[in-house]
């Protein structure tokens, strides 16, 4: 039976569809350990059909939620994907049957370390087991059965969406009919796990984190948390980007202050993004996520030979990525295409000019939209879905 | 949809209905799209120009950004019933590398090209002394795509060289209409297709006799 999601931020657009949540008995995990039970937060849009076949299931990325396409209960700011996903739109709710899930280690609903350990009683903290994308690709997993789905049409998502979207087709490939990984990789750079450790360092260093025990000292992490944040910020953005939207104009003054309050307009943004941030994450999910992409490496277990993990696969794929993203750039994205043309699988692989670095996912991109329109049609085409 | 070009609608002629199709340099994808159509095939395509992949994917396609002088080594042997080179052979940097790899990706390879030895171009050089420029070599030398023209004879020499067989050929004229030969008689005579025509089509095979 679903039930309502239990957020562990507070919920201030009373109005906005809360989404829903199933509890499963367990979840066996990769670190040997288990999740007993855990409780997956969803919500979907859309009509599944009689032939349950036109089921795309959307992945998020590392601080993102299930709240895709309709407004955020927690923030009351719409859903992060709506120029793609909605009526009319190239993921098109009139027509497929749109499920998000909200992944194990968050904190909109899903099992993670905010929540309270049924053995003890208080919140997990650090005693949650480390997950990884598998897992949360396993949880999805159950949950998409229990919808009594076999084959997704579709798995898109961008960033670690988009790894997740890697996995379902190495996981399940018989699950998935088309994958569409975005602004991804096959596994997590050097640079990328050092960024990642940089933003653990600053929650951890933060006194009011506390040992992960923050919770019981009636504290919050939250300049260690944003501090994170900023620093994450900045790799989402290009320099071309940050170039041309603040350039070094300076924030509500003429001159500079030869102080160290913030001069700049990029200074201030920043400020935002980590301010706004602490208000609708957790610091400890931040921590367990940003390691579950760390350890992302799907070749690893063949030898380093990535095509052999996309042998004989079924999916068709389409891979997109953007010319200024320097956090998954372009070359990562077509080790993926090249690993599929070496094992001859089906697969596009658009490259697409934009100024504004990682995060051209989430914006209105024009040729990405195109591109997703193109290929979910061609595929609705051979799976005969109206 | 627009109509094919005649020399498409040739190369299509040569592709088997439900076959799996490798088109090399594939553009906006109207010949693939086309045998995904018509033909039913297992399309996939190869396009170095960005803009074109995109079209491409945007229109349905299967088709990756790709460079067919390094891409083609990483698919494996035999995984195609046919393999489309069309007007990009004379753009490639190893034509003979890439003529292989397509060889033995797939069974069977369309190729399309340009005559150097057309007697336009060779009156063109001769009388004027200047690099020439025809309707299907509209390039200055400074700025052409086309790093390794040849003529008919030439094409032929290195699909013997790599160990292929020709089992279709068709004259190009310069308006793009195709016209059946029979392969030997591509290269007989001064005055054979060598001479006369601005372009040629080949459907080639691993020549099982000689396996080179």
């Amino acid at each position: 039976m679903a039930e309502h999601p239990r957020f562990t931020r507070p919920v201030t657009a009373h109005e906005a569809d809360k989404g829903q949540a199933l509890t499963f008995e367990t979840l066996p995990l990769d670190c040997g350990r288990a999740l007993t039970p855990v409780t997956i937060a969803y919500i979907t849009h859309g009509a599944l059909n009689v032939e349950k076949s036109n089921a795309i299931l959307v992945c998020h990325a590392l601080t993102g939620d299930q709240f895709v396409a309709s407004n955020n209960p927690v923030t009351g700011k719409p859903g992060w994907w709506v120029s793609l996903i909605g009526p009319g739109k190239p993921i098109d709710t009139d027509r497929f049957f749109v499920i998000c899930a909200n992944v194990i280690g968050g904190c909109m609903g899903s099992t993670g370390p905010a929540d309270n350990d049924p053995a003890t009683g208080k919140p997990y903290g650090l005693t949650f087991p480390l997950i990884t994308i598998r897992d949360m690709v396993r949880a999805q997993k159950l949950l998409v059965d229990a919808l009594g789905i076999e084959k997704l049409f579709a798995v898109i998502g961008g960033s670690m969406g988009g790894m997740q979207v890697l996995q379902w087709a190495a996981s399940y490939p018989e699950s998935v009919r088309a994958a569409i990984p975005i602004a991804c990789a096959a596994r997590h750079s050097a640079q990328n796990i050092a960024l990642h450790e940089v933003g653990r360092q600053a929650i951890m260093a933060d006194p009011d984190w506390h040992g992960g025990e923050y919770a019981a000292a009636g504290a919050f992490p939250s300049k260690g948390l944003a501090v994170a944040r900023m620093a994450a910020h900045i790799t989402y953005l290009s320099e071309a980007a940050l170039q041309r939207k603040f350039g070094r104009n300076l924030q509500n003054r003429a001159s500079l202050s030869f102080q160290f309050a913030p001069d700049f307009q990029i200074e201030s943004y920043l400020h935002h993004q980590g301010a706004s941030f602490v208000d609708r994450f957790d610091a400890n999910s931040y921590l367990y996520i940003t390691r579950a992409m760390d350890y992302f490496d799907m070749a690893e277990e063949h030898g380093g030979r990535l095509a052999e993990v996309f042998k004989c696969s079924p999916t068709r794929f389409c891979i997109i990525a953007f010319t200024s993203d320097w956090l998954f750039p372009p070359a990562e994205n077509k080790i993926v295409a090249h690993a599929l043309n070496a094992v001859a699988g089906n697969v596009s692989f658009v490259v697409i000019d934009s100024d504004k670095g990682h995060d051209a996912f989430l914006l209105d991109e024009p040729e990405m939209f195109a591109a997703v329109d193109g290929f979910v049609d061609a595929v609705a085409l051979e799976a005969g879905i109206a | 949809m627009s109509e094919l070009r005649p020399e498409l609608a040739a190369i299509a002629g040569m592709i088997r209905p439900g076959t799996r199709v490798l088109d090399v340099g594939c553009g906006d994808g109207a010949l693939l799209d086309h045998l995904v159509r018509a033909k039913n095939v297992d399309g996939r395509g190869i396009e170095l120009a960005q803009q074109n992949v995109n079209a491409c994917v945007a229109r349905g396609l299967s088709v990756v950004q790709g460079d067919a002088d390094t891409d083609l080594a990483e698919y494996p042997a035999g995984v195609f019933d046919a393999v489309i080179l069309s007007q990009t052979i004379q753009a490639t940097e190893k034509p003979a590398k890439v003529l292989k790899d397509m060889l033995r990706i797939g069974r069977r390879v369309a190729v399309s090209l340009p005559n150097f030895g057309y007697w336009r171009v060779r009156a063109s050089l001769l009388l004027h002394g200047r690099m020439p420029r025809t309707r299907t070599l509209d390039y200055n030398w400074y700025d052409t795509p086309n790093i390794h023209l040849c003529t008919l004879a030439d094409f032929i020499g290195l699909t013997q060289e790599v160990g292929a067989v020709i089992s279709e050929a068709h004259t190009l004229d310069s308006d793009g209409r195709t016209t059946r030969i029979r392969p030997d008689a591509v290269t007989s005579g001064f005055l054979g297709p060598n001479l006369t025509a601005p372009g040629a089509i080949f459907l080639i095979k691993r020549d099982s006799a000689s396996q080179g």
